[in-house]
């Protein structure tokens, strides 16, 4: 006998609550603190505040929390949080030139005005699990050192000073900029938009694009010019007071790419530059950043575009992973209705089939 | 911590304010897909937001309302909706199609016809009638703006050419006003009818495409066809098995795996409403009437 499909409320709140239940999992286990996330998964923080386009290092924590780990599902909770939030107005360019500096490479040149700097990183690690880590065993302090003073310009503006890379475009401080959060977005977007659309997209999906483009499909021959991450203040121009004020400041990693431009009959040959820029330690989030932002200025020069990494509407519809994953998710919602249209369609399609070929013995008999 | 705080139905008066803009170049061009700021909402993209942000736009302390997902009630997605409205604007809901003033809907539309003052909100996946056609938005809008339908005939006529029939059972597109064709969201092309010159105001909501379009009330909206095809509704011919329905779009239910099985209204209020009335089908749990063998 036929069941209604009733009862969806009871059965939604009682899923919810072994949500929660399984969240927690054991209980005689301790409970993680929002601190602890930040502290010791923070690189998990840093892409949730990146791609969750809000820089707050405790609501992104709780989010990673309420979403069990799953960082999709922690970026989307910060943005449905951030959605909410009053818009006052953009704050004043930040000069990552003057970034406090904690990580700071360059793999175009030797040495460098400030220096090499490699901070915390990954990179050279042998990737061996480590039991002691298991164990809780507590990390050597870290060696110190007197503090340089001098300044670290960056790399480009070094090519730049000789006019070997394209001049980074200016602020235009009566130009708005771009917000594709409150503006829908058209085709073609300028680089301001690009660059938002990227800074929010998904880290794996870009990171593809990106190395695409490496393999072949939209190459443009990059360097990593550098690579910084760091602190930077920022500011907000204040209209009462006439003056900009600082809001405090943020961490941040920049990733300047240097690509090659053959040049054209009105413009000497220099190099050009792709741009990547993400909250917290992201470097593998600026670099793909950087890698697709060139490869989307194919059309501003010139070059043919072929590949996918090239090509704006297919990048900037296709990489935000909250849109991504909501609409492929959706798929789990109920389609009766029009399941039911086409199986009617195609009974319909099966039954003129059976009858124009007069079904032989051996045939699979119509329904 | 910046603790949360939420307005009336979610979304800031701002926002709201976007939208409504949205909403009435909307029904000043019927059948045109207007760009909308979408905001992330606190349910997935895909599972309605575009509708909802609409409903949140348009919803006043006096509306009542009803959601529907496949034409009921009940399902989960129409339960969350529904609650989250309930929350966060605490309006009245119902379920019965009469009574609300707004109704927001995934893929039907109610049996029950709908009269002046009602809006009808639709939740919209993929706005764009021509996408798959042509995959490129800039190309789209552009034949959207020349009128430039060809491509949508040809697909039409090759269906034909190749199964006899136009193999489109849902989201069915049709011409709006004589100019804009349009998407009319998965609903069943048994709905399709429904749509022209009906006296409530239908709004379409896409949140992850960011596109608001609608069909003032009295508008004529044509299911696209050819003379010697004309276009024509499904429906599996029997009538619903608890309230007798002729005439109602029906949810096929498996009943075992032996290929039993039986046919029930989709619109839970319109099946419940002729029940009420002492309409009866063959599987009614009826006390007047014998129940049917399990």
């Amino acid at each position: 006998m036929y069941v209604a499909v009733k009862g969806g409320e009871r059965a939604i709140e009682n899923a919810h609550r072994l949500l929660a239940h399984e969240r927690r999992g054991d209980r005689d286990i301790p409970e993680l603190s929002l601190a602890q996330i930040s502290e010791q998964l923070s690189l998990g923080v840093d892409r949730v505040m990146t791609e969750g386009s809000l820089y707050d290092r405790e609501l992104a924590a709780l989010a990673i929390k309420q979403a069990r780990g799953d960082l999709i599902e922690a970026i989307f909770l910060v943005r449905a949080f951030r959605a909410t939030l009053p818009r006052f107005g953009a704050t004043e360019p930040v000069d990552t030139g003057a970034m406090q500096v904690r990580r700071r490479i360059s793999s175009t040149f030797k040495d460098i005005p400030g220096g090499q700097v490699l901070g915390p990183t990954f990179d050279y690690t042998h990737r061996l699990l480590d039991p002691q880590l298991a164990d809780g065993a507590a990390p050597d302090a870290p060696a110190t050192g007197e503090a340089s003073t001098g300044a670290t310009p960056r790399v480009t503006d070094i090519l730049g000073r000789d006019g070997l890379i394209e001049p980074s475009p200016p602020a235009e401080a009566d130009v708005p900029v771009g917000d594709l959060t409150r503006e829908p977005l058209s085709f073609p977007a300028d680089r301001d938009l690009r660059l938002q659309n990227l800074a929010r997209a998904d880290e794996g999906f870009l990171l593809a694009l990106g190395y695409s483009s490496q393999r072949g499909y939209g190459r443009n021959h990059p360097f990593a010019g550098e690579i910084r991450f760091g602190e930077v203040e920022v500011e907000f121009m204040a209209e009462d007071a006439g003056f900009a004020v600082p809001l405090g400041s943020v961490a941040l990693t920049e990733c300047q790419m240097v690509n090659q431009f053959k040049g054209s009959a009105t413009q000497a040959p220099c190099f050009t530059r792709g741009y990547g820029l993400a909250f917290g330690q992201s470097e593998r989030k600026t670099m793909s950043m950087a890698l697709v932002d060139r490869t989307l200025r194919a059309r501003e020069l010139g070059e043919e575009v072929i590949a996918p990494a090239q090509d704006e509407e297919f990048v900037m519809s296709h990489s935000d992973n909250v849109q991504a994953t909501g609409f492929v998710e959706h798929l789990k919602l109920p389609h009766y209705v029009d399941f039911q249209s086409e199986l009617g369609l195609l009974r319909k399609l099966r039954k003129e089939f059976a009858v124009a070929n007069e079904a032989p013995p051996m045939q699979e008999a119509a329904e | 911590m910046n603790a949360p705080a939420y307005n009336f139905a979610y979304l800031d008066e701002q926002t709201k304010r976007m939208i409504r803009r949205a909403i009435l170049k909307a029904i000043a061009i019927p059948g045109y897909q207007v760009p909308f700021a979408s905001r992330e909402m606190p349910m997935p993209y895909g599972w309605g937001t575009g509708g909802v942000q609409v409903t949140a736009a348009i919803l006043g302390p006096d509306d009542v309302l009803k959601v529907i997902d496949q034409g009921s009630d009940d399902t989960t997605n129409a339960i969350s909706i529904r609650k989250f409205f309930g929350k966060t604007a605490g309006v009245a809901t119902t379920t019965s199609t009469t009574d609300a003033t707004v109704i927001q809907t995934r893929h039907r539309i109610p049996e029950a016809p709908l009269h002046a003052g009602q809006v009808l909100v639709y939740q919209v996946p993929i706005p764009e009638p021509l996408r798959f056609l042509e995959p490129r938005e800039t190309e789209t809008r552009r034949m959207h703006a020349l009128g430039e339908y060809g491509l949508m005939h040809v697909k039409l006529y090759e269906d034909i050419a190749r199964f006899g029939h136009i193999a489109t059972s849902y989201a069915y597109p049709v011409k709006v006003n004589a100019r804009y064709v349009m998407d009319p969201s998965p609903t069943p092309k048994f709905d399709n009818p429904k749509m022209d010159n009906c006296p409530a105001l239908q709004l379409f909501g896409a949140g992850r495409e960011k596109r608001i379009y609608a069909i003032p009330p009295h508008t004529d909206v044509v299911s696209l066809d050819f003379e010697d095809h004309p276009f024509t509704r499904y429906r599996f011919d029997a009538p619903c098995a608890l309230c007798g329905a002729g005439d109602s779009y029906l949810d096929e239910i498996v009943t075992d795996d032996k290929g039993g099985r039986m046919f029930v209204c989709s619109d839970t209020d319109y099946c419940e409403q002729r029940q009420q009335a002492g309409h009866r089908g063959s599987e009614s749990a009826a006390p007047h009437k014998e129940r049917a063998h399990v």
